[in-house]
């Protein structure tokens, strides 16, 4: 349903986006996971026309954003929860939505009530709202028009444990009746909890993309041994290429193949499994080189 | 719905839009309307304008009646260039500069991505603005000089269909003038700041300068947007005035006005 072709956005000679192409399914939660300044944002912003692309495109269900009219009806966004006028009740903020869409005012209770801000936190200003409640209202203002499809930027920000839970029930609920959904996020676990699809992105290029399983595999095997060398040499004549970590070693291979290939050579085997770690070792191993932060600075996910 | 193939192979639906329409203009004018009063800044400036027009008419009637100066409906209606005058083009910077300020300029976009139709429902705006408080001061100037006259002074009410076309269009110069800096600064205090070099500082400056360099004196009513508007007060005009205040209007007006849509237009709305 979204489509990304060849997307690049440069600022003088600084490069956000790199050449960029995926597409989001419908009936899919799409992750768009990269580590803080990867491109996410920008890309985003260039799908519904905020920001320009230096070279190639974005379309959505085969429309540039531009063509799309009334827009707020067919694509739900939410880029930054913050961009509302802190003057201004969450209750005025849909209101204002709602208006500009020509939806009946009903749907403004019906989306107070869907993200939990009916009743008196609706008449509070939004400069009262925590980081949590102005997602909730950014939310529920992505899907005041009913929108077939959702792009949501860092949308489980600032929500507490119950609220992330509730979100991925919504999103999964949503894109099981046939929706699109693409949220980015800087939390590995958030978007491997989550997603059907996840795309990688790290200084403006896509780093991996599939489905959690998909990257989960290629995770590897872990192993430990008695002879240990000999089990490496054998590996290595097997064109594997294991590598130290931590007081052992991971291959990418499966279990079975590492365990016929110590058999074989008469290796003691004492530990022998799949790697673990799941997707932030590879989070954090293919964003090691593309991210600001050092390797041993990045925060917990 | 229709598929398209992608290059990976993957078939994408096609978003049905037939369904939907842009948002009429008109809609957009209301909702836009309704955003400069649902704040407390646009709903207090709006009550201000209303509020500080009473108080000068009060002023001058209490003035005019206890030192026996004869006050008429002109001078009334004259009055509100120190009210209305002063805060409308603020409200028409507001209009604006508060979309950047409150970075909602994001989600107004968003919804409607044709930003010229959001640019010209604001003009619309501050334009029905202007000419609505113009009705306020008429009215509220009526009531002053009733009770001038009731209290003993003597009204006068001549006003005339002419200079009530030459008070609307300074209000309407005055909203625009607000909203062009906007447009051009993108940044409240800064343009209200610029706005008010341009009402007060530099009409001094001018002045100073006619008066001390003979080359400023040449040019000065080419250039004095403040001075070449004062014909539209009295409604009085004298040879070439028509043609000063279209060339001011050209340079202090239609020209940042122009820069500003152009860069507002193309912006990065951040």
């Amino acid at each position: 349903m979204i489509k990304v072709e060849n997307l690049t956005r440069k600022y003088g000679a600084f490069t956000a986006v790199d050449d960029i192409s995926f597409v989001c399914r419908p009936g899919r939660v799409t992750g768009f996971l990269g580590p803080n300044g990867a491109g996410k944002t920008t890309t985003m912003r260039v799908m519904v026309g905020l920001t320009p692309a230096t070279h190639g495109q974005t379309t959505i269900g085969g429309h540039k954003y531009h063509d799309i009219p009334n827009p707020g009806r067919h694509v739900g966004v939410l880029l930054d929860a913050s961009a509302q006028h802190a003057g201004r009740t969450g209750r005025e903020v849909l209101t204002i939505g709602a208006k500009t869409m020509g939806l009946p005012m009903s749907r403004v209770d019906e989306m107070l009530e869907l993200v939990s801000l009916s009743g008196a936190e609706g008449k509070r200003r939004v400069r009262n709202y925590s980081l949590g409640m102005r997602q909730r209202l950014g939310i529920a203002h992505a899907l005041l028009g009913d929108p077939s499809v959702l792009i949501l930027d860092e949308p489980a920000n600032g929500l507490d444990p119950a609220g992330i839970r509730w979100m991925r029930g919504l999103l999964k609920g949503y894109a099981d009746r046939g929706g699109t959904v693409l949220l980015s996020s800087h939390l590995l676990n958030e978007v491997e909890q989550i997603a059907d699809d996840i795309i990688m992105i790290g200084r403006g290029k896509i780093v991996a993309e599939g489905t959690p399983a998909e990257l989960l595999q290629s995770t590897g095997t872990f192993f430990k041994a008695v002879e240990v060398e000999q089990l490496l040499d054998a590996l290595v004549a097997s064109g594997l290429h294991p590598a130290p970590v931590g007081d052992g070693y991971r291959v990418d291979a499966e279990a079975l193949q590492v365990g016929k290939i110590a058999a074989a050579n008469s290796v003691t085997l004492i530990e022998l499994r799949p790697a673990d770690g799941g997707l932030e070792d590879m989070f954090l191993e293919l964003t090691a080189d593309t991210q600001r932060e050092d390797f041993g600075q990045v925060a917990p996910a | 719905m229709s598929a398209v193939l992608t290059k990976g192979g993957h078939e994408l639906p096609a978003l049905d839009t037939s369904h939907t329409k842009h948002p009429p203009f008109l809609r957009l004018v209301s909702v836009e309307l309704r955003k400069m009063m649902d704040t407390r800044a646009g709903l207090w400036l709006v009550i201000s304008m209303a509020a500080l027009t009473a108080i000068v008419m009060t002023i001058q009637l209490i003035v005019g009646l206890t030192q026996d100066i004869n006050i008429k409906y002109a001078d009334f209606i004259a009055g509100t260039t120190y009210s209305i005058g002063l805060l409308l083009p603020i409200l028409g910077i507001l209009s604006l500069t508060s979309e950047w300020g409150q970075r909602t300029a994001m989600v107004t976009f968003t919804l409607e991505p044709h930003r010229w139709r959001i640019i010209a429902a604001k003009l619309a705006c501050v334009v029905a603005i202007a000419i609505a408080s113009v009705a306020v001061a008429l009215v509220l100037g009526t009531v002053a000089n009733a009770l001038f006259g009731a209290f003993g002074g003597t009204a006068d009410w001549d006003f005339g269909v002419e200079r009530l076309a030459g008070f609307a269009i300074l209000q309407v110069l005055g909203v625009l003038t607000g909203f062009a800096l906007a447009a051009l600064l993108l940044n409240t205090p800064g343009a209200i700041v610029v706005y008010f070099v341009y009402s007060f500082v530099l009409p001094t400056l001018f002045a100073i300068g006619a008066e001390l360099v003979g080359w400023i004196n040449d040019i000065q009513p080419w250039v004095d947007f403040g001075d070449a508007q004062l014909p539209l007060g009295e409604w009085e005009w004298a040879k070439n005035d028509a043609a000063q205040l279209v060339v001011t209007s050209l340079i202090w007006l239609v020209l940042p006005l122009a820069i500003g849509l152009w860069r507002v237009l193309r912006a990065e709305v951040k």
